[in-house]
């Protein structure tokens, strides 16, 4: 009998499996129920506490790059806030830029002149294979050399470039503002309209319409008119040089423009392969027929070559905007208070509390990761071929 | 009559015709291009050589601190000062290496190119012997490293700059090779327990941040493990490193899985050859060779990302290089020191990369016969 | 799969007894002592790589006390972020290294602190150029702070009593807050004010700066081990002690020997050459006799130490002042040795 299991065992195809994952499963759970013991002895033995009441607390440090209310009496919960804020800012304006920056180098690199490809070539090469990290300490301390606060940089009168930062006129926003905000608002909506209003009328007609500039006006100038019409309600409020430091105004600081740099510098270098790798994906027979169909060069990029390119070039820019928000956590090296370097760091040490930490931050980036990916998706089945099944 | 019929014939006419002055646009592009790499390349070039003190300065004297460097004494006037590489020279290579023990880790810096010659050229002679001392090489190189056995033991402690940096990417890399193809098989499993756990290992190590592993390693790690059991820093930054490669790595390989078409494991099976034999000897050496490009990119990525143990304390290339810039000593010598080890680092990505294309190139015509 | 299985079992139950640290230093042979990443004159390793430092010198103490040879030292350099956990985890012995006794340390991360060898406080350094003399003139100033301590804290505190604003600009470690404090990036730098000290002797123009009377915290500095062994944190204390002792009692590293012939009864019981009634007083701690001997012998007094590291007379030019023994006008105290 035993014999006839062991046959089983071995030739049956489903009994094996199943013993190989239940036995998969046992050494799992014995692995796990080992460790946990262990840490939690571990911790018992050290007198760690273990929970999560620490968030609750008051977190007794500043952070000074935060985009909500935070003070030193502000809980640890807080600072978690501000540092997943200072995360997600850093990440999105540096896969904006990287976009930009990334799709432009790819064009160029794609460029008849063989010396202005070249260039952007030698720019891919240089960037994307020195660490991303030795890249942004480099550029802070670029930044750091930048004039002593004392010695602005001053230019027009209205910026001033330090090494604390570039300060700039902050806008304050008086009655009625809101209503220019609104108009601007509503003038975005109607160009929707407009333009398929317009492209409807073009099929019906075959007049063709300046659709791009009757647009691009409609949005320039409605704010213009209600900024006018309700008075400017907008005022500045200029940076002044008081005792230490400037009063007033808006400031960029050097730590958030060394990640930026940093991190669209270096983006934008594979990104760039990508965008090239993605326009050379598009058949040279689809340009030529386009071309043959009498559209102008700059048209056949935008309405043929870019939206197919599109398809190739998604998959793998998704994956470089992942690779940019994963590498934003990398402000500890130079100060920047990201979610490591704030939450992860200071209140780390403060509480002592390693476990609950870190798990918080690897649970927030898993989060923010997965978020990214699962909407890439759903936008990569968006344009990817319709009817074509 | 006959020159411009003989200029327009002229190959390099007719290219530059091409390439550089198709249109007016074209023509102010090239223009102002050659001026962008004048400026450029001027300035690098007297930066970093014409202009740059080596091992004495401007009056002839040798530079022994960052005052004699001559762009200390006329400021403004002269490049780079490289005496602070050529006085850390030792650092940046060996670490903290005792002097006289230097000659192990040149040893292994000497049988690294023939532990990797084996994975790169599969046209080479005996390459099944060189692969056999690939994966002895972490164990040699550890030994001669380490000591132990008539060697003085060096702890990981002295070990530093580009010897940490290499040791971390290479290391990582062969530990993480097997992992990997257990992995990407796992993922490809019909078993589900061992789908979802290779699943979930590989997006969890995806989705965070490799900072956050090695902080895991080197701050909870001695939380899990029983007392008695204290892996070294070094040891915990390796064991983030591999974890995280693994998981690179076995995407790239189920990569290279995905492209083999289905046919040929029923084929072979048909032929009753088991799971793993058939896996072993017709499936992985098909897709590991699709899938070498796609990892060897991963392992640039890795080679890279070493640079990140310094901020858990470990003096890699960029560790040591921050440590020569706190130097009081040498203190504001930062683009010397980032720039030389960009450069270093920019060798070895770049060769890797090249390589890679190498293989491509190679894959495409080996397909098309 | 069984076989596995067992092993994994044994694994965990064999880890379960563990031996008190003092046995695990005596089998190693050497003590493992948790450090500065380098901070002159309290921790930090000289041209030929030897530690150096008062901090340092505790770890010699001890490690003359327990095994005889104070050179017996593994230092593992911690930055202000992992020292604890290093601790606590078991891979160091005990932790000397400029960190400042509080409660929350002492209690609830599972610490022992073993008593002060240096009393600091939270000091500022400002250039002499920016004609600031006192605190109070700060108010919105960009500050410098080395993070993982208590100086964020103590910062955000005197700041916000005293109605002032700044902004602040954490940094990991000291050398990066030297080179952002040198940059300009920020106008103050805070820290210890022994911190402060030992980075201005490094500066390229140590007269250019200055520290602030102002001393914002009370930074008690002091050896720690890992809380529940207390037989160890005896062994700790006293070798501490031992030091402070001996500087009151005016033996040196120079006259130890001489002194066992001293008619002091104190003196003969620190030197072991008197012993209680219920046998030697190094046996109490589970050493040998001579344990603090050679804690003088081999490290010297606490005055010694002082005056070698971090006095007056070196670069870092740190005067006594609280640090003086209580009947030279300083709070330095140590209980009796009897």
């Amino acid at each position: 009998m035993s014999n006839s299991f062991l046959r089983r065992l071995i030739f049956d195809e489903k009994i094996r499996s199943l013993v190989i994952q239940t036995l998969l499963i046992g050494i799992f759970a014995i692995i796990i129920y080992i460790v946990t013991q262990q840490t939690a002895y571990n911790l018992e033995k050290r007198g760690i506490g273990t929970g999560f009441g620490f968030l609750n607390m008051s977190a007794g440090y500043d952070i000074s790059i935060k985009l909500i209310p935070y003070t030193s009496d502000s809980t640890h919960f807080r600072a978690y806030l501000v540092g997943l804020i200072n995360t997600l800012l850093i990440a999105v304006c540096g896969c904006f830029l990287a976009t930009i920056l990334g799709f432009l180098v790819g064009i160029i690199r794609l460029s008849s002149n063989w010396l202005f490809r070249n260039i952007a070539y030698v720019y891919v090469e240089f960037t994307r294979n020195v660490p991303v990290l030795l890249q942004i300490i480099l550029y802070y301390t670029i930044l750091l050399y930048l004039p002593k606060i004392k010695q602005a940089l001053v230019i027009f009168d209205i910026f001033y470039i330090t090494n604390r930062g570039i300060y700039s006129p902050a806008p304050i926003f008086k009655d009625g503002f809101s209503i220019v905000a609104w108009s601007f608002v509503i003038a975005i909506i109607s160009t929707i309209f407009l333009k398929k209003y317009l492209k409807k009328k073009q099929e019906q007609t075959g007049n063709q319409y300046p659709i791009f500039y009757i647009n691009s006006a409609l949005i320039i100038f409605t704010p213009i008119i209600f900024y006018y019409i309700m008075g400017m309600p907008l005022d500045f409020n200029h940076p002044v040089l008081k005792g230490f430091n400037f009063k007033g105004g808006m400031v960029i600081r050097p730590e958030f423009m060394g990640m930026l740099l940093g991190l669209t510098i270096y983006t934008a270098a594979f990104i760039s392969e990508t965008v090239r790798s993605g326009i050379m994906s598009v058949s040279k027979g689809q340009r030529e027929a386009s071309q043959a169909l009498g559209l102008k060069n700059n048209l056949v990029l935008r309405l043929i070559v870019i939206p197919q390119a599109l398809r190739v070039i998604i998959p793998p820019l998704t994956s470089q905007y992942l690779n940019l928000t994963k590498n934003s956590s990398l402000g500890i090296a130079i100060g920047y208070a990201d979610l490591v370097h704030g939450f992860g760091g200071i209140s780390l040490n403060q509480t002592g509390k390693a476990i609950e930490i870190m798990s918080m931050v690897m649970v927030t980036y898993l989060t923010i990761s997965l978020t990214i990916s699962l909407f890439m998706n759903i936008y990569n089945k968006a344009v990817q071929f319709k009817g074509n099944a | 009559m006959s020159g411009p019929i003989s200029l327009t014939h002229n190959k390099y006419y007719s290219w530059c015709r091409d390439n550089l002055f198709s249109s007016w646009i074209n023509g102010i592009i090239t223009i102002l291009s050659i001026y962008f790499i004048y400026e450029v390349s001027s300035f690098i070039l007297n930066w970093t050589i014409f202009e740059a003190d080596f091992v004495t300065n401007f009056r002839g004297e040798r530079i022994i601190d960052r005052t004699f460097c001559s762009k200390n004494i006329e400021p403004g006037q002269h490049g780079a000062c490289w005496a602070i590489i050529i006085v850390r020279f030792h650092q940046f290579i060996y670490g903290f290496y005792p002097v006289e023990e230097a000659w192990r880790v040149n040893l292994v810096y000497g049988l690294l190119p023939f532990a990797l010659v084996g994975i790169f050229f599969d046209n080479l002679p005996f390459r099944k012997y060189f692969i056999y001392f690939t994966f002895l090489f972490p164990f040699i190189g550890y030994f001669l490293l380490y000591g132990g056995i008539g060697l003085d033991a060096v702890g990981t402690s002295k070990w530093g700059g580009l010897l940490v940096t290499l040791f971390l990417g290479v290391t990582g890399i062969l530990l993480a090779f097997p992992l990997s193809i257990i992995l990407a098989l796992g993922r490809r499993s019909k078993m589900p327990v061992i789908k979802t756990i290779c699943v979930i290992f590989i997006e969890f190590i995806r989705g965070v941040p490799l900072i956050t592993l090695l902080f895991t390693a080197n701050v909870m790690l001695p939380l899990f493990l029983p007392e008695g059991v204290r892996p070294d820093n070094l040891l915990r930054a390796l064991v983030g490193v591999t974890l995280f490669q693994s998981a690179y790595m076995a995407e790239a390989i189920r990569g290279g899985l995905q492209a083999i078409p289905k046919g040929q494991l029923e084929a072979a099976q048909s032929l009753g050859l088991t799971y793993w034999q058939s896996t072993r000897k017709i499936i992985l050496p098909q897709a590991l060779k699709i899938s070498i490009p796609p990892i060897v990119n991963t392992c640039i990525g890795l080679f890279k990302d070493t640079s990140l143990v310094l901020i858990i304390g470990l003096f890699d290339l960029l560790g040591v290089g921050r440590a020569a810039v706190a130097d009081i000593d040498w203190a504001k010598l930062h683009y010397e020191v980032y720039v030389f080890i960009s450069l270093i680092f920019f060798i070895f990505c770049f060769l890797m990369s090249r390589y890679s294309l190498y293989l491509e190139k190679k894959l495409k015509t080996d397909n098309s016969n | 799969m069984k076989k596995l299985i067992v092993i994994l079992g044994f694994l965990t139950f064999s880890f379960s007894s563990i031996a008190g640290t003092l046995d695990v230093v005596k089998e190693r042979g050497k003590l493992m002592c948790g450090s500065n990443t380098g901070l002159a004159g309290f921790g930090n390793p000289n041209d030929e790589g030897v530690w150096e430092g008062i901090d340092v010198d505790v770890c010699r103490a001890v490690a003359a006390a327990v095994l005889g040879d104070s050179m017996a030292v593994e230092f593992v350099p911690t930055t202000s972020k992992v020292r604890f956990t290093v601790l606590q985890s078991g891979e160091i012995d005990m932790l000397s290294r400029n960190t400042t006794w509080t409660l929350q340390r002492d209690v609830e991360l599972g610490l022992e602190f073993v008593g002060v060898n240096y009393y600091d406080g939270q000091g500022f350094m400002v250039r002499k150029d920016l004609g600031v003399s006192s605190a109070s003139e700060l108010d919105g100033a960009s500050v410098c702070i080395q993070v993982g301590t208590t100086t964020e804290m103590n910062l955000a505190d005197y700041f916000k009593a005293n109605g002032m604003s700044y902004e602040p600009i954490p940094v990991e470690t000291n050398s990066e807050a030297d080179a952002a404090y040198l940059a300009g990036r920020c106008d103050i730098y805070t820290t210890d004010a022994s911190g402060l000290y030992a980075s201005r002797a490094g500066y390229p123009d140590p007269s250019a700066h200055m520290v602030l009377p102002e001393i914002i915290s009370k930074e008690p500095l002091g050896p720690a081990v890992r809380h529940g062994d207390s037989e160890w944190a005896d062994i700790v204390r006293w070798s501490l002690n031992a030091m402070i002792i001996a500087e009151e009692k005016g033996i040196t590293s120079a006259n130890v020997d001489e002194m066992l012939n001293s008619k002091d009864p104190e003196t003969l019981r620190l030197l072991g050459v008197t012993k209680a009634d219920t046998g030697a007083y190094g046996s109490w701690l589970g050493l040998d006799d001579d344990w603090a001997y050679q804690i003088i012998k081999q490290v010297g007094n606490y005055s010694e130490s002082f005056e070698k590291h971090i006095g007056v007379n070196t670069p870092i030019n740190i005067a006594r002042g609280l640090n003086a023994l209580y009947k030279d006008g300083g709070i330095l105290y140590a209980p009796p040795f009897r």
